[in-house]
């Protein structure tokens, strides 16, 4: 599960934030209502993480503010499908 | 002489002929008929006139999209009075300040939205009655002035007295992006949009079994051909709520399920449907028109959507906020592998006349580029309250007044007009209209900024991306984290830069200013 989450830490800095230290952004950071992550954002990390994982998420799920919101949420979600 | 058709006639007009044919279906999948659109509508306007509302007052609306927003926009139109539709997503500062510059005399909001009129500590413009939608705390409620949705029940079905709008009173205004920080509004009359309705009749030819999509945000002026096209001819319009309208895999789906014979949207949406709404699982036979708007439609992803649905009318249609639609182009059945450039904004509608002038204010010889100019009755009436604003953007030619689009275009060997750019710091993401000092004021807000420029790059396929270059006060220290935070609570979500680039200082220009040529070069390109 940490392997899941530091994957998804350094893809999101390298990917939507760069120059920003992979350490400032914590496991419970809100991604979306913070404005790291908008809907196209999350559409790119999704279709990243489907790939990288082999997995499905359901468009209920990536549109899920309060679970797709946070590394600790998305992890989670990751860590059930594989 | 016949009387002037306004936008509630419409909707009266359908409810009178076909009362039960379906008029809306709202995002949790609820119909509603004609004539309960109609009566829900009267009773917002009962509402409205009982708190003194009447002919050119301004009635606000921040709340989702639903059948309740719908009937709002009605209830104020009946009365004569002017709607004025916010991004109810957006910062509460953002949107106070627009219900405050037009002095709305009523709102209709939704409950998560209280703090537009409800920030402690907050002056500010208080409207005369708030009506709350949703599940507002009891201790809203209990506060003069504010009123729970719950009201309009008492209030009568029939149709309420009004004093009939003329072509020329306003019916509603649509705030924009504005370059000093603060948005402005542009004032759109009943004849601005029926003349528009009336040349998409001429166009679309739609009849009572179509079924739109309302995709746009009611702010966004896209809105106004959702609204009002499918309740001049008895058609259904079937709302998209702002959720399922970002979530691409979705929309494939939505359009099968409800066979829509119209879709309207932002060439970003159906850009993003082609990348990750799996489209090839669609259907989409029940398509017969696609139209597009807001932005240049990348080729690249265009060239894959026209290949999926063969079968459908595409359409390129132009035009800002002031004009609405001014020019369109149809797209032709087969884009040719080898295109690279965006297709024209193509001709001027019939309802419209185009200028093209030069710097110098002059029209151009013919063929010559330049800035396009529109006249004709979808010409907007002006900015709320900055009449120097509104004397600046238009320009007088044989006795006609023409809007500047500030757009840069060149008519082609057929006659389109191809958009060149702007000369400007107004940019296009994702369809948003966006001014950079919009931007940049917000990133001054931040204690720790000195300097903030932002600026547009494209990216290999086209899209617009947002940049904002800052450099920081002395000891402050600036992360892009932080500076993301900070333009959430500042800014519309489209208008977040998407990359934050920290220098010591900004590289000026001979005279002082930011350089911002050097900083797009440094950036690789836009």
């Amino acid at each position: 599960m940490n392997e899941i989450k530091d994957y998804l830490r350094n893809y999101i800095v390298a990917t939507f934030l760069p120059g920003e230290s992979p350490e400032n952004l914590t496991d419970d950071t809100p991604l979306r209502t913070s404005g790291i992550l908008d809907s196209i954002k999350t559409l790119q990390l999704i279709s990243h993480l489907e790939e990288k994982y082999g997995i499905q998420f359901e468009a209920h799920e990536a549109g899920n503010v309060a679970t797709f919101d946070t590394i600790d949420g998305i992890a989670g979600l990751v860590e059930q499908k594989r | 002489m016949s009387a002037f058709t306004t936008l509630a006639d419409y909707l009266e007009h359908s409810a009178e002929r076909a009362p039960d044919r379906p008029a809306l279906v709202d995002p949790s999948g609820r119909t509603l008929t004609y004539r309960e659109l109609d009566e829900a509508a009267n009773r917002v306007a009962h509402w409205l006139a009982a708190c003194g509302v009447g002919k050119g007052d301004r009635v606000g609306l921040c709340l989702p999209k639903s059948a309740e927003s719908v009937a709002g926009i009605y209830g104020a139109l009946k009365l004569g009075a002017v709607y004025v539709p916010v991004d109810y997503t957006a910062p509460a500062e953002r949107n106070r300040f627009i219900f405050s510059d037009c002095q709305v005399k009523a709102a209709i909001i939704d409950a998560r939205c209280a703090a537009v009129f409800d920030a402690p500590g907050e002056g500010g413009h208080q409207p005369d009655a708030v009506l709350v939608c949703g599940e507002p705390v009891p201790e809203t409620l209990a506060k003069p002035r504010w009123h729970g949705a719950g009201e309009l029940k008492e209030q009568p079905a029939s149709r309420p007295k009004a004093d009939r709008p003329h072509s020329d009173d306003l019916a509603y205004i649509l705030y924009t992006s504005g370059s000093t920080g603060l948005p402005k509004g542009v004032m759109l009359s009943q004849e601005n949009a029926t003349s528009y309705v009336d040349w998409c009749s001429e166009v679309f030819a739609p009849t009572p079994d179509d079924r739109f999509t309302s995709h746009a945000p009611f702010h966004f002026d896209l809105s106004i051909l959702d609204l009002y096209v499918p309740a001049k001819h008895g058609a259904a319009l079937y709302l998209i709520s702002e959720e399922l309208g970002k979530t691409a895999a979705s929309l494939g789906p939505f359009i099968d399920e409800h066979r829509i014979t119209c879709w309207y949207s932002v060439p970003s949406i159906l850009a993003l449907m082609t990348q990750y709404g799996k489209l090839e699982e669609t259907d989409a036979s029940s398509l017969r028109i696609v139209n597009f708007a807001g932005e240049v439609f990348p080729i690249k992803y265009l060239r894959r959507l026209r290949d999926l649905w063969p079968h459908a009318d595409f359409y390129n249609l132009y035009g800002p906020t002031e004009t609405n639609v001014c020019t369109y182009y149809k797209i032709p059945a087969t884009i040719p592998p080898d295109r690279q450039e965006p297709y024209p904004i193509g001709k001027i509608c019939s309802h419209c006349e185009a200028l093209i002038i030069g710097d110098d204010g002059k029209p151009v010889a013919d063929g010559g580029e330049g800035l396009l100019c529109i006249a004709g009755t979808p010409v907007l009436q002006g900015y709320w309250g900055d009449e120097q604003r509104t004397d600046g953007a238009f320009m007088t030619h044989g006795g006609r007044r023409y809007y500047n689009t500030g757009d840069v275009v060149r008519p082609d060997e057929n006659g389109d007009f191809v958009f060149l750019g702007r000369k400007d710091r107004m940019v296009k993401r994702h369809g948003y209209r966006i001014e950079l000092g919009e931007i940049e004021a917000a990133m001054y807000k931040h204690p720790g900024v000195a300097e903030a420029a932002a600026i547009a790059l494209l990216d290999g396929a086209g899209v617009v991306t947002l940049r904002a270059v800052l450099s920081a006060k002395d000891g402050a220290k600036l992360g892009a984290i932080a500076m993301k935070q900070h333009s959430a609570a500042h800014l519309p979500s489209y208008m977040i830069p998407d990359t934050f680039t920290f220098l010591d200082a900004l590289p000026q220009t001979s005279t002082g200013k930011i350089d911002y040529q050097a900083l797009i070069r440094q950036a690789g390109g836009g």
